[in-house]
């Protein structure tokens, strides 16, 4: 069989990996560490091919019925 | 003590970790400022025995007295642990797992762990990682695949002496090759292990060196944590553990004495179990394996785990339970003519539970009226307290003395009154409506009072209800209740942006036929509105004679416009507005109710969108104003017009009778073919079901549908002017499928989604053939709850009652439970100013709360009206 990327999945929702000045904007932003940000598992599938590293902030930009675009960060972890 | 500190010279530090460690004997004859030797409690002239389990030393229970080791009194000396020496040393129950875990995977030589050295090392490295990584969870996982590794071997890789297997007879007694290994022994092992080896299975040596398990020196708790009570006969009762403690002393001395004197090794070895048995207890004496210790009564003694534990230990009990004074519990009763922010306390409560007042110099007079009644006359006062804080009690005696005294400064603690403040709050408190904040009205006879349109928060009827009151005791608590709980505060839900509080039952029936088709004369409607306090009858015009909506336009102020629809609209294709047959199409005109009726989509709660627009546009106190004229209106219609149902309420035609019974006969022969269908063989199956499934299925079907049917029929030819059709139309009460089963047919009884197969072999009951698949033997019940229901049926609708009935006691505390775990998971959680979402860490769970930002109580059923906002800006 051949294996899909499931980042093309509709369900899953648009990851992308942040820049650093990027990451320090929105961490400027809501005036947080990086430990106050949601977390996702360095080896999640959605990002594995962002060739994330702990630390890194990803930027989820997801439908919503009520608001039509929700944007979500989390930050990298490992296990 | 604290307040000797300024509070600039605070040291503010976080608690980073606690470490939990097992006491050394050093560390227990360190901290202890007694040593006790005897069991004695007290002298022949009732003082405390020194050395002896009551010893001043160990702190102070008797007013008065000073402690002997910190010099303070009772109240401030926090007590000082004792110890004893033990004559032998003792296994502490809590750590018999442990223990036993250690002797099994060490070599009972060299107390080595039964690994050789290149694998101790290779889990050494594997546990650092994994407490770096993972923290003590994936550490607890490795050192348990360690031990078991360790445990079984035969032969030390160490100093290749042979093991034997290690078992353990509960509670405390370990065997080796079914021979007792004696706790100095064990100790010895124990004391073996090099603190490397002990590291690695996962005891910290400077917290918790596990020699330590095995007990030397037994600390004795403070009297102040089992205080002895002095009975009115003038006799002392001792705390449980003092007399736990009594015991192991005793024993302790006696096995002192056997072992000097050279006593024979079984009697040393039986006081040695007695002291065991003893010690043991005293920590734990709910084991499943020892007799619990009693008292001579023969109830069990409570000591150290009992104490803490279960619902009616110290945590659950003492410091998660917390109790409340100036708080009153009775039950509940209805009152229409209370407005919905007031609680209606009666008398004796009042009494009871008071509001202080400070006395100025110009409410002097006023609060010496109180102190004047005293406690007894109403409205009085029972306390009176001094500026230094010294509280008075008021008696018959003491008045006169008390009115001289009163002057500026003090403070009255008078009765309640009307329109003092309270929270009023329901068990389960599941959301923030369960407490919220009414005006006290002082009422005869014994009831909590509450206008029943506040039911619905509370969740609360009638049938014996209970409900709590507090009286908030500071203007701070006042003032923040009065503004962020009081019941008008909390009209709109902040789950679905809708009214809470609306109209119920009554109210709704009786607003729903005063607006659909009520005539009055002029002088019954001044009657009507005079009732529920509305004297202004400029509304009504000169007319003689005046229809519902016009009485109820009265109500409704003059610039206010709202359209909306009843539960009677069918959604036509085209609407017929003004003209609609139903009279479904509300429409106020400039505060006149011009078409529609009032029903429970406009007034009642959990949808009342023109409730929900008048507390939008008039704001919270008219709303409430509003609601409870509306909810009294409702009612008086009902008192004037009289409101009551009947059996002839489920009289139906003859006509609709026949169609009914037709309808029933069809589905029977519908369902008789199917079965036809199914014995030829001919029936086709669905798609994963066997033959026999789609048969059930396809006649739940059938069936299912000749109810629904069965229910249209009826009510297109019920008497439309019955008060049965009024409530079900209105809302107020009862839904077409009770009427319908009253009148039509009460249908097929299911048991869990499926007809009744349960029974006698191949059939439910004995009064059917074995293998028929008809409706009737089944569970289809054709009959009416009116016409009465044949044995069979009875018994079909029985089970299945009794199956509901079993469920639903069953799920109410499963989901219960799961509810109170959401709420606690969530009960930090705020919005912040930046619109994010928080916990108490301040991390955020959401960056935009609810994704889109909305409070929901601000909006409309949670969508935002945008072209409200629109208009409003123009």
């Amino acid at each position: 069989m051949k294996k899909s990327d499931i980042t093309q999945h509709v369900l899953v929702p648009n990851h992308t990996k942040l820049s650093e000045q990027k990451k320090a904007d929105v961490l400027k932003k809501y005036n947080i560490s990086v430990y106050q940000l949601p977390q996702i598992l360095k080896s999640d599938p959605a990002i594995a091919r962002l060739n994330p590293k702990p630390g890194d902030v990803i930027k989820i930009v997801r439908k919503s019925q009520t608001a039509g675009k929700h944007v979500f960060y989390r930050v990298v972890v490992s296990a | 003590m604290t307040e000797d500190i300024a509070p600039e010279n605070y040291v503010y530090k976080q608690v980073r970790s606690i470490q939990f460690n097992i006491l050394s004997p050093k560390m227990i004859k360190k901290m202890a400022s007694a040593k006790i030797v005897t069991p004695e409690l007290y002298d022949k002239e009732g003082y405390p025995v020194d050395g002896g389990l009551m010893d001043v030393r160990l702190g102070v229970i008797d007013p008065g007295l000073k402690c002997k080791t910190c010099g303070s009194k009772l109240k401030e000396c926090v007590g000082h642990f004792g110890y004893i020496s033990l004559a032998r040393p003792i296994i502490h129950v809590n750590f018999v797992k442990t223990i036993l875990d250690l002797l099994r995977c060490t070599c009972r030589e060299c107390s080595r762990i039964l690994l050789p050295q290149d694998a101790l090392d290779r889990y050494n490295e594997e546990i650092q990682f994994s407490v770096r990584e993972t923290g003590s969870e994936g550490s607890r996982k490795k050192i348990k695949e360690l031990v078991k590794k360790a445990r079984g071997q035969g032969k030390c890789p160490h100093c290749k002496s042979g093991q034997y297997k290690v078992n353990i007879e509960k509670p405390t007694t370990f065997l080796e090759n079914e021979k007792r290994i004696s706790p100095i022994e064990i100790r010895t092992r124990l004391e073996k292990i090099t603190d490397e080896d002990a590291s690695l299975l996962g005891l910290n040596p400077e917290a918790a060196r596990p020699e330590w398990m095995v007990l030397t020196v037994l600390p004795i708790p403070p009297v102040t944590m089992r205080p002895s009570i002095t009975l009115e006969t003038g006799e002392r009762s001792e705390d449980d553990l003092t007399h736990k403690l009594g015991d192991i002393v005793r024993i302790n001395q006696r096995l002192f004495e056997n072992i000097n004197a050279g006593a024979p090794e079984i009697i040393i070895e039986d006081l040695w179990d007695l002291l065991q048995y003893h010690i043991t207890t005293f920590f734990d004496n709910s084991l499943a394996q020892l007799p619990p210790a009693r008292h001579r009564s023969g109830e069990p003694l409570k000591t150290l785990t009992e104490r803490i534990k279960s619902k009616e230990g110290r945590i659950r009990h003492n410091l998660t339970g917390k109790r409340t004074n100036f708080s009153a519990r009775t039950v509940i009763s209805p009152d229409p003519m209370l407005k919905i922010n007031e609680v209606g306390v009666p008398s004796v409560i009042a009494e009871k539970l008071t509001v202080p007042e400070r006395v100025t110099g110009w409410n002097i007079e006023y609060l010496k009226g109180f102190v004047k009644n005293g406690p007894k006359k109403y409205p009085g006062a029972n306390y009176i307290i001094r500026p230094d804080g010294k509280k008075k009690k008021l008696t018959e005696e003491t008045i006169e003395q008390s009115l001289e005294e009163l002057q500026p400064g003090y403070i009255v603690e008078r009765h309640l009154m009307d329109g003092d403040i309270a929270i009023f709050n329901r068990q389960p408190s599941l959301h923030r409506v369960s407490m919220m904040c009414h005006r006290i009205v002082v009422l005869p006879y014994k009831t909590l009072r509450l206008n029943p349109a506040v039911c619905h928060p509370y969740n609360a009827d009638f049938d014996g209800d209970e409900m709590n009151l507090h009286i908030p005791q500071t203007e701070e608590a006042r003032t923040e209740a009065e503004m962020l709980m009081m019941v008008q505060t909390q009209l709109t839900s902040p789950r679905y942006g809708l009214s809470i509080i609306g109209c119920t039952q009554d109210a709704i029936s009786g607003n729903y036929l005063l607006t659909k088709d009520m005539i009055f004369s002029r002088s019954e409607a001044g009657d009507l509105l005079t009732s529920i306090g509305v004297m202004d009858f400029s509304k009504l015009g000169n007319k003689e004679t005046l229809t519902g909506k016009e009485i109820f336009s009265v109500l409704l102020p003059d610039d206010f416009n709202f359209v909306g629809r009843s539960r009677a609209c069918r959604k036509c294709e085209t609407c017929l507005k003004e003209k609609c047959k139903n009279d479904a199409y509300v429409l106020i005109r400039k505060g006149r109710l011009i078409s529609g009726v009032m029903d429970k989509a406009n007034l009642g709660e959990g949808q009342g969108l023109m409730l929900r627009n008048l507390h939008k546009k008039y704001g919270e106190d008219f709303a409430v104003d509003m609601l409870g004229r509306l909810f009294k209106l409702g009612v008086e219609v009902l008192m004037k017009r009289g409101f009551t149902i009947s059996i002839s309420d489920l009289d139906i035609t003859e006509e609709a009778r026949l169609e009914v019974e037709q309808l029933i006969a069809d589905a029977e022969g519908r369902v008789n073919e199917l079965i036809d269908e199914y014995r030829k063989g001919e029936l086709e199956a669905l798609p994963g079901r066997s033959l026999r499934e789609t048969l059930e299925v396809r006649i739940m079907e059938v069936l299912n549908r000749t109810r629904g049917d069965a229910g249209k029929v009826i009510s297109k030819h019920t008497d439309k002017a019955t008060n049965l059709t009024v409530m079900i139309q209105s809302g107020a009460r009862g839904s077409s499928i009770n009427q319908a089963q009253m009148t039509g047919c009460v249908g097929q009884q299911a048991l869990r989604g499926k007809r009744i197969e349960k029974g006698y072999s191949k059939r439910t009951l004995s009064c059917f053939i074995k293998g028929n698949l008809n409706p009737e033997a089944h569970g289809f019940i054709r009959s009416t709850f009116k016409g009465g229901l044949k044995p069979h049926e009875f018994f079909f609708q029985s089970m299945v009652g009794r199956d509901s009935l079993m469920d639903t006691a069953l799920r109410t505390p499963k989901s219960g439970y799961l509810y109170r775990r959401l709420a606690n998971s969530l009960q930090d959680l705020k919005v912040e100013y930046d619109g994010t979402v928080r916990d108490a860490g301040r991390r955020i769970i959401q960056f935009k709360y609810g994704e889109d930002g909305v409070d929901v109580s601000k909006s409309e059923g949670g969508a935002v009206n945008v072209e409200r906002i629109i208009a409003n800006k123009s």
